[in-house]
């Protein structure tokens, strides 16, 4: 609907478009900083560990909020339901009492249909609801968590008999505990399925990343330079790009031979870590198919898109789909790491924390990409461990901290959403001038 | 041909009456006929319902201004509901109590709720299109915000301070100050009791809360008087037909500040009354969610997205909360140890709401 630069429309400078464009990633930005400005409790060890642990956890879910955007149906809170289908699968997996790679492998394969069933459904909902879809997404989320605890309150144990002696299932036989222990890797389980297949050092990674990124820009100069006008880069944040990877490589070349204390930061999981890049070049890619353009083309305008013989119904179907079934492997991805299954609140939360860490990276509800969504998801994490740590020593209260830290995930929602609505229509009443 | 006739007129009357207003309704009654079978006392079932509708009333009274608007159910009523327990803990502050001390809250609420209800109506206008939305993480965002004053403002009444420390109780119990039940004793009688027909101040039978029932019909009096007025009627019209009002000279703008500070205030008196029905105040996150028990009572009460009656609000709290009191003790009975009521109360609440979003106009196509 309103994908022309901003500026253009307002006619303002370019700066303020951009300060109001960048103002709630600057917000945390600024947040994080004087986080470690105040509190001498946090070290850099202490911060990178958790940073580490907590963006690995979160970062696929994050990214399944990309297609739903990108095809016009705004910030997909539904990925609630995709969060449930990857809870169901595991319950079942865990009910059986599998577990290591292969049981991993066959939770994600289970959660497949059941999450595309479910996605199929909340797609119908959005086509019904058009113009409405991230409330009625917001609302789908909470009815369906009533069908949820039926199904795991009350008809696993009333309908579907069980043991009463398993441990996953309470003492009178009817319905699943409140937690549930996923048995670790070792002991044939599900915790850390995924992270312990093989972990490489911190510093190791993040040298491998930079080294990439070095690649990455003087592939593209050489590209550039064989044909100039076929592959255009810019100049400036290619520089700042070489920079930045050349001083990280530097810092991380240092650490790793003079085994400094950065070493003794919590080593990072390597096929975690290639699952959340593959689906990054995966939301990159799929924009280069037929498919991908009839996304956009719906996002853009859903009636063009009719016109031009696109059945737009089924294309934001399919995107609901595909954003469901990737936040169900998420889920999966996030509670191997986490090792208990807390059934009836683990999933409750996460379509407002991811929705937020999308929305802190720099995305609206008409324009998400792959970097908003690795830079909110760092960013966020970042906020959530600082905001306790500043609760205790600016006010000697670490619940203040937790507090503030609720208000800005709504906070932050709000005021994203809102600046976008409010931006776009002044903008079109320029257009209407 | 009398056939055919007949079959128009049941059609007519559903249409009337409204479908999720029946199909639900019929669902409380064979409730309450289980109930009844299983040898629940329908006495109590049904006093409970009276006191948690007359509770709840004013809270979902608070929708009927904004969907006649046009800004859609409000589901920013935890603003109101903010500025509401703001005032009642200046009131406890102050040193009041009984009925001072609900004079006084009610007249605070009134007072934060318009400057609020403003800047609030304000906000909806800067964001046409997508209210709901934004209205939801509106009211989201204030109760989380409001949880660092409830913390760190240094008030000084031992009534609802922590013991050791600074801050607020998470629930302060009314009684300390006088204002459990204060309106819901006012007057009040009982039916059917064990003493007689009718007993004045009986405690068995089906217990009529008369000083809570009394405020809940003078504000619906009120609201329903106000959308007979000339502001009340500009109002109406902008909400039905924008561009019609627009060219009619009236200020769309201004018709929908007026009617969000209306709803802001019944949510604040609303929450007073709540309390003191409840006889304690919760604060910091209990307000979180309160805004959804409200907007699915309105729907249920046969309003729609975009039109709403005073008669749609005493309907509707009456049936949903009929609902529940009544589906928690049969419930308990048949499926002992489950928690089916509040998984029942899950589904219907949102699914009315998704019911009521499939029927709104709008959207690209």
């Amino acid at each position: 609907m309103n994908n022309i630069n901003t500026s253009e429309r307002l006619k303002t400078t370019k700066a303020s478009t951009w300060l109001a464009d960048n103002i709630v990633t600057l917000i945390f930005v600024a947040f994080t900083l004087f986080g470690f400005f105040v509190s001498d409790g946090v070290t850099v060890n202490f911060f990178l560990t958790e940073l580490s642990s907590r963006f690995f956890r979160n970062a696929f879910l994050v990214l399944s909020l990309i297609i739903p955007v990108v095809a016009g149906l705004g910030l997909n809170f539904g990925i609630v339901v995709g969060a449930m289908a990857g809870q169901i699968a595991i319950a079942i997996v865990r009910f059986f009492e599998l577990g290591g790679v292969s049981g991993l492998l066959l939770t994600m394969f289970l959660a497949l249909p059941i999450a595309g069933l479910f996605g199929y459904f909340t797609g119908n909902l959005y086509n019904k609801t058009r113009g409405q879809e991230m409330i009625a997404s917001l609302i789908v989320g909470f009815f369906a968590n009533g069908i949820y605890q039926f199904l795991f309150l009350v008809v696993v144990g009333v309908i579907i008999k069980v043991p009463a002696n398993h441990p996953m299932i309470k003492p009178d036989g009817v319905g699943v505990r409140m937690s549930v222990d996923l048995v670790s890797y070792e002991d044939g389980g599900l915790k850390y399925a995924l992270d312990k297949i093989w972990e490489i050092p911190f510093m190791w990674a993040i040298l491998i990343l930079f080294a990439f990124i070095l690649l990455l820009q003087v592939w593209k100069i050489l590209r550039n330079k064989k044909n100039p006008v076929l592959y255009r880069y810019n100049k400036t944040t290619t520089l700042l790009y070489i920079i930045l990877s050349v001083v990280m490589i530097g810092i991380s070349i240092y650490a790793i031979s003079t085994n400094s204390t950065l070493m003794m930061v919590r080593k990072v999981p390597v096929i975690t870590s290639i699952l959340i890049a593959a689906l990054c070049l995966f939301n990159e890619l799929i924009l280069k198919t037929k498919l991908g353009q009839d996304f956009r083309s719906v996002g853009q305008s859903q009636h063009i898109a009719e016109v031009s013989g696109i059945n737009v119904d089924q294309t934001r179907i399919i995107a609901t789909i595909m954003s469901t079934i990737f936040a169900s492997w998420g889920q999966i991805m996030y509670l191997q790491n986490m090792g208990t299954l807390n059934t009836y609140g683990a999933h409750t939360q996460i379509g407002m924390f991811s929705v937020a860490a999308l929305l802190v990276g720099g995305a609206s509800t008409q324009k998400a990409g792959v970097k908003h969504a690795i830079i909110g998801t760092l960013l966020f994490n970042s906020m959530f461990i600082m905001s306790p740590e500043i609760g205790l020593s600016l006010f000697g209260n670490a619940l203040l901290g937790e507090y503030f830290r609720t208000f800005m995930v709504y906070g932050v929602i709000g005021l994203a959403l809102g600046l976008h609505v409010w931006r776009t229509n002044k903008s079109n009443e320029i257009t209407l001038d | 041909m009398v056939q055919a006739k007949d079959k128009k007129t049941t059609k007519n009357i559903i249409n009337k009456i409204g479908l999720p207003t029946l199909i639900i309704g019929t669902f409380w009654i064979i409730l309450l006929i289980m109930g009844g079978a299983l040898g629940i006392s329908i006495k109590t079932l049904v006093s409970d319902t009276i006191k948690r509708a007359g509770m709840n009333g004013i809270l979902v009274l608070a929708m009927v201004p904004s969907i006649q608007s046009g800004t859609g159910p409000n589901f920013a009523l935890p603003v109101g509901i903010v500025c509401g327990l703001f005032a009642i803990v200046w009131s406890i502050e102050f040193g009041f109590t009984g009925w001072s001390w609900l004079f006084v809250a009610i007249i605070l609420a009134i007072i934060f709720a318009v400057i609020v209800g403003y800047f609030y109506g304000r906000l909806l206008n800067a964001v046409k299109g997508s209210e709901m939305t934004i209205a939801t993480y509106t009211g989201f965002s204030i109760v989380a915000f409001m949880c660092l004053p409830w913390l760190m403002i240094p008030f000084k009444s031992t009534n609802m301070g922590w013991f050791m420390g600074t801050g607020l109780r998470e629930t302060i119990q009314l009684d300390a100050i006088g204002g459990q039940h204060i309106l819901s004793k006012f007057l009040s009688f009982s039916l059917f009791g064990e003493d007689g027909l009718i007993t004045i101040g009986g405690e068995s039978g089906i217990i009529i809360p008369t000083g809570m029932l009394l405020i809940f019909f003078l504000c619906c009096f009120i609201v329903w008087v106000y959308f007979r007025s000339k502001s009340g009627i500009a109002i109406s019209a902008g909400g039905s037909n924008p561009m019609f009002a627009q060219s009619s000279g009236i200020n769309i703008d201004r018709c929908r500040i007026k009617a969000n500070i209306l709803s802001t205030v019944m949510g604040a008196i609303g929450i007073i009354v709540y309390s003191q029905g409840y006889g304690y105040t919760q604060l910091y996150t209990a307000p979180l969610m309160m805004a959804f028990p409200a907007v699915a009572a309105v729907l249920i009460g046969g309003a729609t997205a975009s039109r709403a009656r005073v008669s749609h609000v005493i309907i509707g709290v009456i049936i949903y909360q009929g609902l529940f009191t009544t589906a928690l003790p049969v419930a308990n009975q048949m499926f002992e140890g489950t928690d089916l009521s509040e998984i029942l109360r899950m589904v219907i609440q949102n699914g009315i709401i998704l019911y009521a979003l499939t029927q709104v106009k709008g959207g690209d196509k």
